[in-house]
């Protein structure tokens, strides 16, 4: 009796594993079966090799390309912003600072990715924004840059934590090996440690990107929603996530062409996220445990 | 200059940028909450709590954007909590060789990486047109729940593995089951690291934005919402619709309710620390 019993309860549990898979099966079937309708319409060749997108327009047009260089552009803005400051905060904590300052300031950071982005997205707009344009000329009032540093500064706790774990797991002998041989903490760090740190800290830039690239709210708020192919990072631009929102925010009807352009669009964003992730855990893998 | 000389200043200024860098992230989230103060600070009064929302800035109130936030928030919470909790038991406390545990270990790994944006997407096909649910709370609830449930899997199962396996045994020595060892021994030992996890998750659930406008909630909602199959809207959202309006005097209400959002998120992710740290030092096995 008791036994019947224990076996349901881990059925139940199981369940709730299986779930999971559920989502995961739920996302790529919700993607691929409206994403369908949408390809029965449009060519590939159109999604892939028109450079406008317009399907909010009466002339409608169905070109990927624009909303691919909004979000490449503020993501490269945005790793530039973050991968520096990120991989010198991790460097600088994990062989140059005192332990107390480290359990100190790690903290603080985490706060940096606890704020909801939203909250991000404000920031973007009301300061950075007017910052940039007091001393470059032609920012616009919506632009990349502004979206793409907010973002960056968003990122750096995913970096700097990451990489710091990295380099912190690097065993102590190689630092005593080279400090024996008369090298400054400089010198070790950057050709010894970081090195022999590499491939956690790649996993984090890549993790960083993708973060960047899904991320929705500051860009939608601050980078504006016109779909330009431009790489001028004063520009508007809109992003694959902004242009969900957009469509999301009016009254979308189920089966109509605007609706199935928000999951053509969302397959592109999962491919790229999907990918990403993939080469991560295949990097984590390759060189895990590579001093044990 | 010699070269050790040259290498040594090479050595100090780095050490300098490396403070200069540290300090960055923590000035940029100075400057940031100062500004946001000073611009909403002024506007936080009773009747902004109270308002409903308004087209004039100055009337416009927060209060069907906060409440709609509680309710996801217990929804969410109830739907996602024991399924999450549950999940890590099974993965952590039965499935540690079986195939399934691992392609559900896989799996989780990968929809980590998810953007929230996608979820939207989900839960707008799933609940809202297949379940016929609508724009409601309970959909918004169901969206947010798969969205963290990876994280209170993986907090789960992190605490569950802190508990050491002389528990366990002295357990099964009594005659217990292995349900009876893992519901009477193992989660009580494991519930701080646990709770820490849902708080952290939910306080991520309570900021997400994207997937809830993706599922149709809506910016204005001129009433409190009094079943979970009503339309809704949240303080993100919210504060997103007065983001985007051009007039200053709405984005001077942004900024007030973004002081309120951050309380309820800094308070949440205060609490989880600080059970995190009495939890580490209470246990010591």
């Amino acid at each position: 009796m008791k036994r019947s019993g224990e076996k349901v309860i881990e059925y139940g549990l199981a369940f709730s594993g299986l779930v999971t898979i559920l989502t995961t099966i739920g996302i790529i079937w919700v993607l691929i079966s409206e994403s369908w309708g949408f390809f029965r319409e449009v060519s590939l060749a159109d999604f892939l090799f028109d450079t406008e997108w317009t399907p909010l327009f009466t002339q409608k047009r169905y070109g990927i390309l624009p909303l691919l260089s909004g979000t490449f552009l503020t993501t490269i803005i945005a790793i530039f912003t973050a991968v520096p400051v990120g991989i010198i905060i991790a460097v600088y904590l994990s062989e140059y600072a005192h332990k107390n300052f480290r359990q100190t300031v790690k903290p603080i950071l985490e706060i940096l990715a606890a704020v909801p982005t939203v909250v991000y997205g404000f920031f973007a707009l009301t300061v950075v924004t007017p910052f940039l344009q007091s001393f470059i000329p032609g920012v616009g009032s919506f632009n990349a840059l502004s979206a793409g540093i907010v973002m960056g500064i968003m990122i750096i706790p995913v970096i700097s934590s990451l990489s710091e774990d990295a380099l912190y797991s690097v065993p102590k002998s190689l630092r005593e090996a080279s400090y024996g041989m008369g090298a400054t903490k400089f010198q070790t760090s950057f050709k010894v440690v970081v090195p022999a740190a590499s491939s956690g800290i790649l996993v984090s830039i890549i993790l960083g990107i993708a973060r960047a690239i899904g991320e929705t709210m500051v860009v939608a708020i601050a980078a504006g929603q016109q779909p330009t192919l431009t790489l001028d990072p004063r520009e508007a631009v809109e992003t694959i996530t902004a242009y969900i929102v957009q469509v999301s925010l009016g009254d979308v009807e189920h089966g109509s062409m605007e609706y199935k352009t928000i999951f053509a669009a969302g397959i592109t964003l999962f491919f790229f996220t999907f990918l990403l992730n993939n080469v991560s855990f295949w990097i984590k893998k390759k060189y895990q445990e590579k001093y044990e | 200059m010699s070269n050790i000389q040259r290498n040594r200043n090479i050595d100090t200024a780095f050490k300098y940028v490396g403070i200069g860098c540290t300090f960055f992230g923590i000035v940029m989230l100075l400057i940031f909450i100062g500004n946001i103060l000073v611009d909403g600070l002024t506007r936080i009064d009773w009747d902004f709590l109270t308002n409903l929302p308004s087209r004039r800035a100055s009337k416009a109130g927060i209060l069907t954007a906060w409440t709609g936030t509680a309710w996801i928030l217990g929804l969410t919470a109830i739907i996602a909590i024991p399924m999450g909790v549950a999940a890590g038991i099974y993965l952590q406390e039965y499935g540690k060789k079986n195939r399934l545990a691992h392609i559900i270990e896989l799996n989780i790994a990968n929809l980590a990486g998810v953007p929230s944006i996608i979820y939207g997407l989900l839960g707008l096909e799933i609940f809202v047109r297949v379940m016929r649910l609508g724009g409601s709370l309970l959909a918004g609830a169901l969206t947010l729940a798969l969205l963290i449930l990876p994280i209170i899997i993986v907090a789960t199962r992190e605490a569950i593995k802190a508990v050491p396996n002389s528990l366990r045994e002295a357990s099964y020595g009594m005659g217990a089951t292995k349900w009876q060892t893992i519901w009477y021994q193992v989660l009580p030992a494991a519930s701080g690291g646990i709770l820490t996890g849902i708080i952290l998750a939910l306080s991520r659930a309570v900021g997400e934005t994207a997937p809830l406008i993706v599922i149709g909630a809506l910016a204005y909602v001129p009433f409190v919402a009094d079943s979970p199959m009503d339309e809704f809207t949240v303080l993100p959202i919210q504060i997103f619709n007065w983001v985007s309006r051009p007039q200053q005097e709405f984005l001077v209400n942004g900024a007030a309710a973004i002081i309120i959002l951050l309380i309820i998120t800094f308070a949440m992710n205060g609490i989880a620390v600080y059970l995190r740290n009495r939890w580490q030092k209470k246990v010591s096995w």
